[in-house]
């Protein structure tokens, strides 16, 4: 006879065993290692919450801590790779294979790791794809997440990094899994509940707040006058042209730039209201300017930044909120805002090829993609119109019949020709690749697809790839505007200038931009002092980027 | 330290009556510009001092192609450099340019 209940047998056995080391569902931080040796078994599947920002660390810690020899085999399936205790398991032999989906603090040692066949990779993910195959073919057995605050009875509440708390918990818990949550303290009445407590097995009290680092704050005296002449060219030759008001930034200080010169360079383009009013984003410090100044709608997030609690609160028209006045993210929400309802994203890269595939792996540093790839594709089952995207996909099809022909969502990489240390962004040949081959692997780790991009757009120019008819034009917009790197240097000068006439490729000048104009003090903020100030002291930054 | 010199024929003359302008500092990545209204209205000149030794192919296309986009007929442009990356000289030579297009004031 057929066994349909084998999972909740499992479950069962495992809430047993760990309510030896539980009073209720709490238990204690010392007990915490062989808690988790008792309720893990080998060849489990354990998605140890590491998300782009906030890290279940004590539960991390304790897990790098169990003996091999009982529990031995996991199989990681987690968003991000952060904390040196995520590849720990791996060093110590707890677990062995990876599917994963952003590993920035981590992307060399995780190289040398994979290089050193002490991982075996499933997959890089991006995050949404990570997500869903937590629902279909990845689904945890056990859940190890983060949160603020529990009551007795389990409720969390994760504050404003909610980020991918609900999406893991539901495909574990509603799939016989365990869920085990590290809380700083344990409450009577806790401010919101973001997970109910009957989704919620144990929850152990770590005394200290889970780790968060601030990824998205980028420090205004650090952009240059080059990134300046770049988002003054994106301003003008993008966001105006097609109306783009529904977007996406990425983290670079190129975006970072835009931010600061929508209520300055914008303004006086009278742009206002016109484009970038409804975004799919974390709260980015940098554009509190703008949002002061009247440019922003609304905002959707896919987790918090360090910093900017109290003037989220302030601002709940604004921003996402939950009734104690709390931002509310959500990552797996955000990413589908991002793919289906934004007209464009934009954002920097590592290397572009001839045939503007993008990507942000080098040979010794693999970083993984998080969730560029979902803002940074067409969404081919989006089905309304808009302005931008209509225009896009005509763009692209001029001879199409317009009810029948697909738009197109803008997707932009910006970037000076050079970047960090004086390295092309401009290559023939992706580091990609070469892992690929090293590493053997099916896919090459490209985070956006050169199909996807429609706009490169550097200090040199704007290269509009949708204009581009063949292979042979799409490389040349490329190395057009790939300035004095190797590729820039190698293109043919007379082809460049008959794209230029057609306004595939469009330089500063063509569109009219004073290169006297690329000065730092077109910024609405020069300092992260003065970002303090445009938020009415409500900003409070983290001591690592105060110098008052 | 390394000197270059190339001497370009230029389109036409620079706009304005500005004789003398000069934009940016002497700075780790960055460069000064000093740009003079001294030649005939047919030639540029560009004088580089540079830290960084061994780029003399990039000077050549960066000098090449500022001379073709912005045509500075007339102008000797002396450029002290800290090392810095074509696309910030590109920047400072476009800049330096549309200073001395000023007229005097």
């Amino acid at each position: 006879m057929k066994n349909w209940n084998a999972q909740r047998t499992s479950l069962t056995e495992r809430l047993a065993d760990g309510s030896r080391y539980a009073s209720g569902k709490t238990v204690e931080a010392a007990d915490l290692s062989n808690f988790l040796q008792a309720v893990i078994r080998p060849g489990d599947r354990v998605c140890l919450e590491g998300d782009n920002q906030k890290q279940a660390d004590v539960l991390a810690a304790a897990l790098a801590d169990i003996d091999p020899a009982k529990v031995h085999d996991l199989h990681m399936i987690q968003s991000g790779v952060v904390l040196p205790e995520h590849l720990d398991v791996f060093d110590k032999g707890v677990a062995r294979r990876l599917d994963y989906s952003y590993s920035g603090p981590q992307a060399a040692r995780i190289a040398r790791m994979l290089f050193g066949g002490k991982i075996e990779l499933g997959a890089v993910h991006t995050y949404l794809e990570l997500f869903a195959r937590y629902f279909i073919d990845l689904t945890p057995n056990v859940a190890l997440i983060a949160a603020v605050s529990a009551d007795k009875d389990g409720n969390l509440y994760t504050g404003p990094n909610t980020e991918d708390t609900p999406t893991v918990v539901e495909a574990t818990t509603f799939k016989s899994g365990l869920v085990v949550a590290q809380v700083a303290e344990i409450v009577d009445r806790l401010p919101r509940v973001d997970i109910p407590g009957d989704q919620v097995h144990f929850v152990v009290e770590a005394k200290k707040p889970f780790f968060v680092e601030p990824l998205f704050t980028r420090d205004p005296a650090a952009i240059t006058e080059g990134q300046i002449l770049t988002a003054m060219l994106a301003i003008k030759g993008i966001y105006a042209p097609y109306d783009v008001k529904r977007l996406n930034h990425g983290i670079g200080f190129n975006t970072a730039a835009i931010e600061l010169l929508l209520p300055t360079y914008g303004e006086r383009l009278g742009l206002k209201g016109k484009v970038a009013t409804r975004f799919a984003l974390n709260p980015h410090p940098a554009l509190i300017p703008a949002i002061e100044s009247g440019w922003v709608e609304q905002i959707h997030s896919f987790g918090s930044e360090v910093g900017m609690e109290d003037y989220i609160r302030a601002r709940p028209d604004i921003y996402f909120t939950g009734p104690d006045g709390s931002l509310r993210s959500n990552r797996a929400f955000c990413q589908v805002a991002g793919l289906y309802a934004c007209d464009m994203f934009i954002g920097s890269t590592l290397q572009i090829d001839l045939q503007g595939n993008s990507s942000t792996v080098t040979t010794s540093r693999i970083a993984g993609f998080g969730g560029a790839p979902n803002m940074g594709s067409d969404a081919r089952g989006r089905r309304h119109p808009s302005e931008p995207w209509l225009q896009s996909g005509k763009e692209a099809d001029p001879d199409g019949q317009a009810p029948l022909r697909r738009g197109r969502k803008l997707v932009v990489q910006i970037g000076e020709t050079f970047g960090d240390k004086n390295v092309p962004l401009f290559v023939e040949k992706l580091d990609a690749l070469a892992l690929a081959e090293k590493l053997n692997l099916e896919l090459a780790p490209v985070m956006i697809y050169g199909d996807d991009v429609t706009h490169i757009v550097t200090e040199e120019g704007i290269a509009n790839l949708l204009l581009c008819r063949d292979k042979d034009e799409r490389e040349q917009a490329i190395r057009g505007v790939a300035g004095y790197t190797d590729v820039g240097r190698r293109r043919d000068a007379k082809m460049v200038q008959r794209l230029r006439e057609r306004g595939v490729i469009r330089r500063p000048e063509d569109l009219k931009i004073d290169p006297l104009d690329a000065d730092r003090s077109l910024l609405a903020a020069r300092s992260i002092k003065d970002l303090v100030q445009w938020s009415g002291g409500l900003y409070a930054p983290p001591s690592k980027f105060r110098n008052w | 330290m390394e000197t270059l010199s190339y001497r370009h024929k230029a389109r036409e003359r620079a706009a304005g009556s500005k004789s003398l302008a000069i934009i940016g500092v002497v700075a780790s990545g960055n460069l000064e510009v000093l740009v003079e209204r001294v030649l005939p209205d047919t030639q540029c000149q560009v004088d580089i001092n540079t830290a960084a030794v061994g780029f003399g192919a990039v000077w050549e296309a960066v000098i090449a192609d500022f001379v073709a986009r912005r045509s500075p007929g007339g102008l000797k442009l002396s450029i002290n450099d800290g090392g810095a990356r074509p696309d910030t000289v590109a920047l400072r030579l476009a800049q330096a340019v549309r200073l001395i297009e000023e007229d005097e004031e």
